[in-house]
């Protein structure tokens, strides 16, 4: 399998203090990769290096061919994604919303309109097409903003808690989607705190202090912790 | 160039879509230049006065007249005593009074001094100081010509003109003044506002991770607060020229490009303040308090800044405003030429230049963090 993403001895540092220390690690295409950690383990900062919004202090990056600190810009075309706060514009219409995030990665008029008439016929959104996104329950506008971070084929998709503050039903669906997408083949980079979602990654990393204390299938990190599941695990790690 | 486009078209969408917002940012100019127009002004008309008068000769006579036909005084009373003058005063009714002395014609047709008191309300100073000073005006004029049969060999005769506003129209000051003022306020507070609401609300991050270029998106954010200024700019000048009279002496275009100047200089400013805070309310308040009321206080614009402490007139060359209203009254009064107003103008441009420098720096810094 091609590898998307390649982290080698990547490090932040801000002053003395080390936020990411040395991490090492790859993805694969089409790969759900969870990245797991207490809060203030190190996690933000490592996406932050890895889409390009912070420059590393050592080692490198490689993700979807380009290396981050180098080409940013090559990265940022090729990478979707969404973060834990909402982030369309509530003043604007669903189709406005798509329009303007197509229109920002490049899309053609065409193709905008063809992809915002499949996504808005997934998502069963065709009544309130026109509705200004404010009007609508946060379970949708996170499904929402999942498709529109998916709108321009990213090689990899990184979600930062995407299902925060959402009902179990909801949560479930967006795992469908999830899957739906690393289906067809994009790697999908999640992190979450929620310790059932956990399990759905092929693959999981644990942080803590700035470093990756494990990373496994999630079977294997229970077997390896002795450990009946996946909240079990990430309590002993962080422990240690 | 085109997602640069869309990104436009959104901004757009945000300000149309905000419609009390808007209206307040359009209908503000014409309120504000109407109630400074129509009501705040300097001028005072028909000041309600009391005259003492135990001489009731020709001359008193013929000076009251005088006095009353100006339009700035009525009279409110014709006292007997000083005493109703002093009640007429605590009560309210009269802002000056006049007092004669007795034997008033007789004293200067022989050379002695003819004496008139002036009395005015100073629990409000400056109507006072203008009430005094309308009275001696009229007072002057009025000895001047009963002494043209020559009584005073060796005269010293001021000759004043009033030049660019002869009138003395305070409409004249206030409407450069509005412009600077709104225009200060629109670009600098609600560019600093989109942009941190931008940050408040998380869809900085997702600009900032998509390809378009930050400078791109600050630019996007931009360019429609430079259009919404320039429409304001213009309704005030239009109700300025069509409803008050008010001229434009120089060049129409100068006075374009020097607005543009000021208005790119106040979004410089918005840009920096954007960059130093992430919340809306922090922004808000930097423009209200840091930059609103200097620039209204300091800027020149109501207190001259020559009768200001000399700590405060050095503090007011770093307000941006005091620069543009020295450049758009001379232009819009005095047709003044890039020629006359070039030192200003690099002043300005140079706040520009220094708020967008310090902006990418801490932008970068943030960026890194």
């Amino acid at each position: 399998m091609e590898k998307v993403i390649t982290a080698e001895l990547l490090t932040k540092r801000f002053g003395s203090f080390t936020a990411v220390n040395e991490i090492s690690f790859e993805v694969e295409q089409g790969e759900i990769f969870g990245f797991l950690g207490a809060n203030g383990a190190g996690k933000t900062t490592a996406i932050r290096m890895l889409i390009g919004l912070s420059r590393p202090s050592g080692g490198r990056a490689i993700v979807a061919g380009f290396d981050v600190a180098r080409q940013p810009e090559q990265v940022k075309r090729r990478i979707g994604y969404m973060s834990q706060r909402f982030t369309l514009y509530e003043d604007l219409s669903i189709r406005e919303n798509i329009q303007l995030y197509g229109g920002i990665y490049g899309l053609t008029n065409r193709d905008i309109r063809s992809k915002s008439d499949r996504l808005i016929g997934e998502l069963q959104l065709e009544a309130s097409a026109n509705a200004l996104v404010k009007s609508l329950p946060l379970g949708w506008k996170q499904k929402l903003a999942f498709s529109v971070a998916m709108l321009h084929d990213p090689a990899i998709v990184f979600l930062d808690e995407p299902t925060g503050g959402v009902d179990p039903l909801t949560r479930r669906q967006f795992w469908e989607m999830i899957y739906a997408a690393a289906e067809r083949g994009t790697t999908v980079f999640v992190t979450t705190h929620y310790m059932d979602e956990a399990e759905y990654c092929h693959r999981v990393s644990m942080m803590t202090e700035g470093r990756i204390a494990a990373l496994d299938t999630p079977r294997k990190l229970r077997e390896q912790y002795n450990a009946a599941d996946m909240g079990a695990v990430f309590l002993k790690i962080a422990r240690e | 160039m085109k997602p640069f486009f869309i990104f436009l078209w959104k901004e757009a969408l945000h300000i149309i879509r905000d419609k009390r917002t808007l209206l307040i940012l359009l209908g503000m100019p014409v309120v504000q230049v109407l109630l400074f127009g129509f009501a705040i002004t300097n001028e005072i008309n028909n000041a309600r006065i009391a005259i003492l008068d135990p001489a009731q000769d020709e001359m008193t006579q013929r000076l009251t007249q005088r006095l009353l036909s100006s339009g700035y005084f009525q009279l409110a009373a014709r006292a007997d005593r000083e005493e109703d003058i002093l009640r007429s005063f605590r009560r309210g009714e009269i802002k000056m009074a006049v007092l004669f002395s007795p034997n008033f014609a007789e004293r200067f047709h022989h050379n002695r001094p003819a004496q008139i008191q002036l009395l005015a309300d100073a629990s409000d100073p400056n109507t006072a100081t203008t009430l005094v000073n309308y009275a001696s005006a009229i007072i002057r004029d009025f000895q001047q010509e009963s002494l043209d049969d020559g009584a005073l060999p060796l005269q010293v005769v001021a000759e004043t003109r009033m030049m660019y506003n002869p009138e003395m129209k305070g409409v004249f000051l206030f409407v450069p003044g509005i412009v600077t003022i709104l225009v200060m306020l629109i670009s600098a507070m609600m560019t600093s506002l989109a942009i941190t609401r931008e940050k408040e609300n998380g869809t900085m991050e997702v600009l900032l991770v998509s390809p378009l270029p930050p400078a791109l998106i600050v630019l996007g954010k931009v360019v429609p607060y430079i259009v919404l200024s320039g429409i304001i700019t213009a309704i005030i000048l239009t109700m300025g020229v069509f409803v008050f009279d008010v001229p434009v002496r120089g060049s129409l275009w100068l006075l374009a490009g020097e607005s543009l100047l000021f208005v790119l200089t106040a979004l410089a400013l918005g840009i920096f303040f954007s960059t130093l805070t992430n919340s809306q309310m922090v922004a808000m308040m930097m423009s209200m308090l840091g930059l609103m009321l200097p620039t209204i206080l300091l800027s020149g614009f109501i207190f001259p800044i020559e009768s200001m402490p000399r700590p405060l007139q050095i503090v007011s060359n770093a307000i941006p405003a005091k620069w543009f209203l020295i450049i758009i009254r001379g232009v819009m009064l005095k047709a003044n030429t890039l020629a006359e107003v070039w030192r200003e103008t690099a002043v300005l441009a140079g706040m520009a230049l220094l708020f967008i420098g310090l902006s990418v720096r801490n932008f970068k810094i943030r960026l890194d963090g």
